[in-house]
C-alpha cells in the first residue's frame, strides 16, 4: 500500500515537473544575440542588458516614449565589436506584435535606405542595418563609417535574424 | 569698439528682462542693456571643420571656438573675451550631453578647446569642471572620467549625488545634481544639435533634463516636455548659474534622435552662441527644419513634435528669454 502511494506520489511530481517544463519552454527567452565569433570578425563586447518597457527610459530617454506607444515589451542591447575596430550597438525591441515592430521601422525611413532581404522587412544605411521579423524590431548601429562596414553588418544581422 | 556696444545693447537680452542675469559673470558687460534691445545670437561656421572624409579636423575647431566668442562678445582677442565672460576664481562648470552616447555626445575637441580658452584667460585648471548625468555616459562619449580636485575634472553627477530636497516649478518636482548646486559658480551650458523624440528639438534648454536626479526625469517627457523644460529653467540654480550657451552644432541629427542614428546625422559645421537660452534655442529649431525640409522630411509641427516649449519659455510666467525671431539679433559668421 506503502509502495502504490510511493509510486502514485513520483508520478504525479514526474507531471508536475513535465508540465512545469512544459511551460518554461514555450516562455523560454530568446537570446537574439550571437556569441564572439559566431560571425566572422564580431566580438560580443558586453554584457546583454535587458529593459522593461517601464524601464526604457533608462536606455532611450527621450525615445521610449515612441516605442512604449508601439507596444514594447523589452529591449535588449548588447555592444560588438568587429575585427577589433569598428564598433557597434545591437538593439533588439520586442514588441507586443509585427504591427508595433513595423510602425517602429517606418518611422523615418528615408530615401536613401536600402531594402535588404531579411525578415519580414529590413533596410540598411552605410552604418546602420534595421529589421523586423515578427515582434522583433532589431537595430543595429556601427560609430564610424567604413568601407567594410555595411557588409559586416549586415552578416551580424542575419545571424541575428537567424536566432528570432 | 562698435562691436562692443552691439553686445551690450544686444546680448541676453530676454534674460536680462528678468533680471535673471543681473549677478552673472560678464563682469558688467550687461549693465547698459535695454528691454529694447534683442537677444544677440551667433551661428559661427566652417564648412571645412569635417574633411572630404568625414572626421572632424580639431585643429580648426579652436579657430571656430574663437571666431564665434570674439563675434559674440565684440573683443578682438579670445582670451581678454573668455575674461569678460567667466568669473575668475570660482568653479566653472562645462555641462556637456553625452546622452546620445558615442556618435552624438558633444564633441570633445569642443570642450578641450574651451578648457585651453579658459586656462589661457585664467581660469585655474582645478576650477574647470566637465560634467554630465553619469560617469557611463560621459565615458561613452570618449571622456576620461577625473576626480583630482588640483586638474580638469570631469565627472557624472552620479559621482557628486543629488540634493535630498526636491525642488518644485510649475509642473516640475525634481532633485537637483549637486555639482549644480553646490560646486558650480556658473555654468557653460554645452548641448548638442538633436531631433528629440517627445520634444522635437534638443539642444539648450532640454540639455538641463541632464541635471537632475534620473528617477525623476520620466514624468517631465509627457506633453513634449512641455510645459516642463521652461518651468525646469525657473529653478533658480539652473536659472542663475547656467548663463552662456556654447552649443555644438558641429555634428547634429534631423530626424531620429536623440539617440545615434547615423542615417540621419549631418554636419552642419557650427557653434550656436548666445545668453539667451530660449533664443539659442529658436536659432537651433530653425536650422533644423531647413534640414528636415532638404531631405524631405515634413516640419516638427507636422510630426506632432512642435518644440511648443519654446514659446511656453518667452511667455509672461516664464520670461526666460525671447523666441520672437524678430527680436532675435542673429550673426551669422
Amino acid at each position: 500500500m506503502k509502495l502504490r502511494s510511493n509510486c502514485m506520489l513520483a508520478v504525479a511530481a514526474i507531471a508536475v515537473v513535465l508540465v512545469a517544463a512544459s511551460a518554461g519552454c514555450k516562455k523560454a527567452k530568446v537570446d537574439p544575440f550571437p556569441a564572439s565569433g559566431a560571425v566572422s570578425g564580431w566580438q560580443k563586447t558586453s554584457e546583454t542588458r535587458v529593459f522593461a518597457a517601464n524601464d526604457l527610459w533608462q536606455y532611450v530617454d527621450g525615445d521610449a516614449e515612441q516605442y512604449i506607444s508601439a507596444g514594447v515589451v523589452t529591449t535588449s542591447t548588447s555592444d560588438y565589436k568587429y575585427q577589433g575596430a569598428l564598433e557597434a550597438v545591437v538593439d533588439v525591441h520586442t514588441m507586443k506584435d509585427a504591427a508595433g515592430a513595423r510602425k517602429i521601422l517606418e518611422t523615418g525611413l528615408t530615401k536613401d535606405a536600402k531594402t535588404v532581404q531579411l525578415g519580414d522587412e529590413c533596410v540598411q544605411y552605410a552604418q546602420s542595418v534595421i529589421f523586423r521579423k515578427g515582434p522583433y524590431l532589431v537595430r543595429i548601429v556601427a560609430y564610424e563609417s567604413t568601407p567594410d562596414a555595411p557588409q559586416a553588418l549586415l552578416a551580424l544581422a542575419q545571424a541575428v535574424g537567424a536566432k528570432l | 569698439m562698435n562691436n562692443r556696444r552691439d553686445f551690450l545693447k544686444t546680448a541676453a537680452t530676454g534674460a536680462v528682462l528678468l533680471g535673471a542675469q543681473g549677478k552673472l559673470g560678464f563682469a558688467g558687460m550687461l549693465d547698459e542693456q535695454t528691454a529694447a534691445a534683442k537677444s544677440k545670437v551667433v551661428v559661427a561656421r566652417d564648412a571645412q571643420l569635417h574633411g572630404t572624409d568625414g572626421q572632424l579636423n580639431e585643429k580648426r575647431v579652436l579657430d571656430l571656438l574663437d571666431r564665434a566668442i570674439t563675434s559674440y562678445t565684440g573683443h578682438d582677442h579670445p582670451v581678454t573675451a573668455w575674461k569678460h565672460i567667466v568669473p575668475m576664481g570660482k568653479v566653472i562648470g562645462l555641462k556637456v550631453n553625452c546622452a546620445g552616447g558615442k556618435g552624438i555626445s558633444t564633441h570633445l575637441a569642443l570642450t578641450l578647446a574651451i578648457c585651453e580658452r579658459l586656462q589661457q584667460a585664467g581660469v585655474k585648471p582645478g576650477n574647470i569642471l566637465v560634467w554630465d548625468q553619469a560617469n557611463e555616459a560621459l565615458e561613452s562619449g570618449g571622456y576620461t572620467i577625473r576626480t583630482d580636485p588640483s586638474r580638469i575634472r570631469c565627472y557624472g553627477s552620479d559621482v557628486s549625488g543629488y540634493e535630498d530636497q526636491i525642488e518644485t516649478s510649475g509642473m516640475v518636482r525634481v532633485r537637483l545634481s549637486k555639482i549644480l548646486t553646490r560646486e558650480c559658480e556658473m555654468v557653460m551650458n554645452l548641448p548638442i544639435l538633436k531631433d528629440h523624440g517627445c520634444a522635437g528639438l534638443t539642444f539648450a534648454m532640454k540639455n538641463m533634463y541632464g541635471v537632475i536626479k534620473m528617477e525623476d526625469v520620466g514624468p517631465m517627457h509627457v506633453g513634449n516636455c512641455n510645459p516642463a523644460i521652461a518651468d525646469l529653467h525657473c529653478i533658480p540654480a539652473i536659472r542663475d548659474k547656467v548663463r552662456f550657451v556654447l552649443g555644438d552644432a558641429i555634428s547634429a541629427l534631423y530626424e531620429g534622435g536623440p539617440l545615434f542614428r547615423p542615417e540621419h546625422m549631418w554636419h552642419p559645421n557650427a557653434l550656436i552662441v548666445g545668453q539667451d537660452r530660449v533664443a539659442v534655442d529658436q536659432t537651433a529649431w530653425s536650422i533644423l527644419e531647413r534640414k528636415r525640409a532638404e531631405v524631405g522630411l515634413p516640419t516638427l509641427e507636422a510630426t506632432g513634435r512642435k518644440p511648443h516649449y519654446l514659446a511656453t519659455a518667452a511667455d509672461a510666467a516664464h520670461q526666460l528669454g525671447v523666441n520672437d525671431p524678430q527680436r532675435i539679433s542673429l550673426m551669422e559668421i
